[in-house]
């Protein structure tokens, strides 16, 4: 196992690699979403409190898991990038950003819309909203450092460096905002309440979840793979593989 | 052959930096002085923005005090290793015998006691003038004294990191303000308590573990941050 991830090191290795594993990623990926649309829109029963404007959720919950686990995907890479200096510990860090970005913006603007119906508010700062603000501009901030160093080598470098604080960060600022909330919140509804799921809605959900990890590691595959056809486009191997294909 | 000099001690590099750089802010007193004004202004700006009522300000009071603090705190954090980048010494210190996350936290240091620890000391002045209760006042000054500490930490980080960037000021901002959020949250909780006649104790304690924290680990980010900088 260890030289299977030593030869992920190499570009052409993983390059080739990748390819042959988006090629049946790629549908799979893509069924999967279908599927989850399917059975989580159309099949799964209307909730009794809120009627069909629930389903959402299965786009909104989605979104917010992978963005979340996605901040620590980066964060692994960035790791990796320092201590091992792996250049393609860099490209994946890279690649996971706007990924990440857009996947919070996803959940942000998925959750408003779900909030206009059910509490009559576009917007509400509790405590897991605004945790997932915070979130958006973690990562954002790690694009605009990676834009703004000419050096790509030292940027990939910086934005490791402050991917690693952020991940110590996250658990601070999750409770901070959580106490926050806790503090400021009106005495009426709770709205962040556990409800128990019932499992018709809660298998789909699962499945959706499922679905769009596939979508980010898709995402991400072909973002590092753009990325190796720009930085290698003189090399030999990469037109070697112009060549054949 | 070079001369060799014998190695100082880490106590010795520590108090060797920290009264060189304390020395060159306090040399330039406008460095020392333009943030307190800054503090001072846009404080004013809030009572013009928000109506003189003051029952509402002193309800704001906290929020206001510590959101101008913090943005305080960004303007300087921009200077923190600039001066030193710009005429080469920061060069000087990655390549010396010595760590670097020892010499750049003496140069943190005194950089906080020129901008934050002066800033905690006059804002019980500042809170008088947003009409905060007189409770407030004392765990206003502690709040900020051990919140600043955290704040000029984090913006060490930010500037290690923007140092070598054209316009690297607002990027700075746009870095540091997610990292700094706990911060404040912790700082308003705190004075807020205090003012409503509760123990402030358990958020100023949490405050002070994000101090201390942030001491002991941030040091190190920001040294690598800095040689990313110089290598860039």
């Amino acid at each position: 196992m260890w030289s299977f991830i030593h030869k992920m090191g190499s570009p052409p290795w993983f390059f080739r690699f990748s390819g042959a594993l988006v090629r049946w990623l790629l549908p799979l990926n893509v069924g999967l979403l279908l599927a989850g649309a399917f059975w989580g829109l159309l099949v799964a029963p209307p909730d009794f409190r809120q009627g069909n404007s629930y389903r959402i959720i299965y786009i909104h919950v989605p979104a917010a898991v992978v963005a979340l686990a996605g901040y620590y995907v980066m964060a692994l890479a960035g790791a990796v990038s320092l201590i091992w200096r792996i250049k393609m510990a860099d490209i994946t860090m890279r690649a996971v950003a706007p990924v990440g970005a857009v996947l919070t913006g996803i959940a942000l603007l998925t959750g408003a819309i779900w909030g206009k119906p059910t509490w009559g508010a576009w917007w509400v700062w509790d405590a897991r909203i605004t945790s997932m603000l915070i979130l958006l501009f973690l990562y954002l901030g790690v694009v605009a450092l990676f834009e703004a160093y000419e050096n790509k080598t030292a940027a990939a470098r910086a934005c490791a460096v402050l991917t690693l604080v952020g991940t110590v960060n996250i658990p601070i600022i999750y409770k901070s905002v959580d106490w926050w909330y806790s503090l400021h919140q009106p005495a009426s509804i709770k709205f962040t309440g556990e409800s128990a799921i019932d499992s018709s809605m809660l298998y789909p959900l699962l499945l959706m979840i499922l679905a769009f990890y596939c979508l980010f590691a898709v995402t991400v595959l072909l973002n590092m793979r753009t990325e190796l056809v720009w930085t290698h486009r003189e090399s030999g191997w990469l037109k070697q593989w112009v060549g054949d294909a | 052959m070079p001369s060799e000099q014998p190695l100082l001690s880490l106590r010795a590099v520590f108090a060797r930096q920290f009264y060189r750089h304390a020395r060159s802010i306090l040399a330039s007193p406008s460095d020392v002085a333009n943030p307190l004004l800054f503090f001072f202004m846009v404080i004013t700006l809030f009572p013009l923005g928000l109506g003189p009522d003051p029952d509402r300000l002193a309800a704001m009071a906290p929020g206001i005090l510590w959101v101008v603090a913090l943005l305080a705190s960004l303007m300087v954090s921009n200077r923190l290793f600039a001066s030193d980048f710009e005429d080469g010494s920061l060069e000087q210190l990655a390549l010396a015998p010595y760590p670097l996350a020892l010499t750049a936290l003496a140069e943190v240091m005194a950089h906080w006691l020129a901008t934050g620890f002066i800033l905690a000391g006059v804002s019980p002045l500042f809170g008088v003038m947003l009409g905060l209760p007189g409770d407030g006042l004392l765990v206003l000054a502690v709040s900020l004294l051990l919140g600043t500490m955290c704040l000029t930490l984090i913006g060490a980080l930010g500037s290690a990191l923007t140092v070598n960037i054209r316009r690297g000021g607002l990027l700075l901002s746009l870095l540091i303000i997610p990292l700094n959020v706990p911060v404040l949250i912790f700082g308003t909780s705190a004075v807020r308590e205090a003012v409503i006649g509760g123990n402030p104790e358990s958020w100023l304690a949490l405050i002070g573990g994000l101090a201390l924290g942030s001491l002991v680990v941030l040091p190190i980010a920001v040294a690598a941050a800095l040689r990313v900088s110089l290598d860039s």
